[in-house]
């Protein structure tokens, strides 16, 4: 016993350090599995109220940009409205496929990060706004990511620039999809992966969010077609989609309730019962 | 020996800050960032005991994750510098570094110099390795390595002169 005792003295630096060194890879590991979400998160009230601060500050910096994307938002509604033939029943400016306004939560961006392989953004709504894990994240210019984990007041998403991600996406032109990931290179452009050989892709096409996941609605905007690359193993096509956001410069949200997830989750947990 | 404490809470705070509100928005080419805030690893007291140091590295590190979403990249990389400090000084001071009283905050010789330089390239390289996490990016990882490297000496180095008390 004296022994034990005795040796745990004499290496209690080292046994602090190993038992801390497993609590930290242990959490590094967890952060890495796909498909659970992380226990350290910034979705909480001290780093949230903190990056609350410092963004009241710094948005100040980006008011004029802000306003410019704000103003060209309202001009496309405004001809949207315009256009419509009969006045009397107008309809409503943003009608996404199932997707009605209320599900609509408007948000704020208080923390971006696109400088890793692994890039996560903290909003300023959470569980009291309505917000659940796996909702989407769009803005004006097309999609930005999915929740990840909420507090009552903060929630993180999983951006687009994350190598974990992956979206289901389409071609608008011919609806042959893919799932769109990210290489951890450029901000400026994602990949389309596993586009079939038989789809006439072409630069420029636009990409649009697929009706196959019931995180996004059908037909929001992604980018366009940049590079086109054939795998010679799998016969897929890869392909390099300009981004129509700047992922680095990202301020008003909106994250959406797909009105039929529900109902759908329902019906595939009940496939997998009988089954 | 209480102004000792009092200074390296008020460090630990004053580096903390510092990183997440200037330099987390720092991004040169759009992946360096500097890492300024391992200057309390750095600079904490050579003689005083260990266990306070790892488990306030630690706790460093946990605080950078959560504020970056990382899991925890941060709280391994700190471990592991404050825990390799002790080899660090005998490497680059020499065995009896001990019995002398370096104050890191003082001019900038070759022996700090390189003490700093091998610390900062050893936190990095755990840091980018685990944040990576995949043996494809492993050039990906060096260049983020040596390139961070440069920019966190280049801002260690302007903070230990701009802490620097003035004497004489």
């Amino acid at each position: 016993m004296q022994q034990i005792f005795n040796f745990i003295f004499k290496n209690s630096t080292r046994i602090l350090f190993l038992l801390l060194l497993s609590i930290s890879l242990l959490l590094t590991i967890q952060s890495h599995s796909y498909h659970k979400s992380r226990i350290i998160s910034s979705a909480n009230f001290l780093t949230g109220g903190v990056y609350e601060k410092i963004n009241s500050i710094t948005e100040y910096l980006n008011l004029k940009e802000e306003n410019d994307a704000l103003a060209i938002e309202n001009a496309r509604l405004k001809s949207i409205l315009f256009n419509t033939k009969d006045t009397t029943t107008i309809k409503k400016p943003d009608n996404l496929k199932g997707v009605l306004p209320d599900d609509i939560v408007v948000s704020k961006v208080i923390h971006n990060s696109y400088n890793v392989h692994e890039n996560f953004l903290t909003l300023n709504s959470g569980s009291n706004d309505g917000v659940k894990t796996d909702m989407g994240v769009i803005n004006s210019l097309g999609i930005i990511g999915i929740v990840d984990r909420t507090s009552p007041k903060y929630s993180t998403v999983v951006s687009i620039l994350n190598t974990k991600s992956q979206i289901n996406a389409k071609i608008k032109k011919s609806n042959h999809f893919g799932s769109l990931t990210w290489n951890g290179k450029n901000t400026g452009f994602v990949q389309l992966v596993d586009v079939p050989r038989l789809a006439e892709v072409r630069k420029g096409d636009t990409i649009v969010t697929g009706g196959q996941s019931v995180i996004f609605p059908e037909g929001i905007n992604i980018g366009t077609i940049y590079k086109i690359y054939k795998e010679e193993e799998t016969n897929y096509y890869v392909l390099d989609i300009k981004l129509f956001n700047d992922m680095t410069n990202l301020g008003h949200v909106y994250i959406i309730k797909s009105k039929d997830r529900d109902e759908v989750n329902n019906l595939e947990k009940g496939n997998i019962k009988d089954e | 020996m209480n102004s000792t404490l009092l200074v390296n809470i008020f460090r630990f705070i004053l580096l903390l800050a510092l990183q997440i509100i200037i330099f987390n928005n720092m991004n040169f080419l759009g992946f360096i960032m500097p890492l300024p805030y391992i200057l309390f690893i750095i600079l904490y007291p050579v003689n005083s005991n260990k266990p306070t140091l790892i488990i306030s590295s630690f706790l460093l590190g946990l605080i950078m994750d959560l504020f970056s979403n990382s899991g925890g990249i941060h709280t391994t990389a700190c471990l592991i510098l404050a825990y390799y400090r002790p080899y660090l000084f005998k490497f680059a001071f020499g065995v009896s570094y001990e019995y002398q009283t370096i104050k890191l905050n003082e001019s900038l010789t070759p022996e700090r110099f390189s003490f700093i330089l091998l610390a900062v390239v050893i936190h990095h390289f755990t840091l980018f390795i685990l944040e990576a996490f995949q043996v494809t990016f492993i050039l990906d990882i060096l260049i983020r390595t040596l390139l961070s490297t440069i920019f966190t000496i280049i801002s260690c180095i302007i903070i230990i002169y701009l802490i620097k008390p003035n004497k004489r």
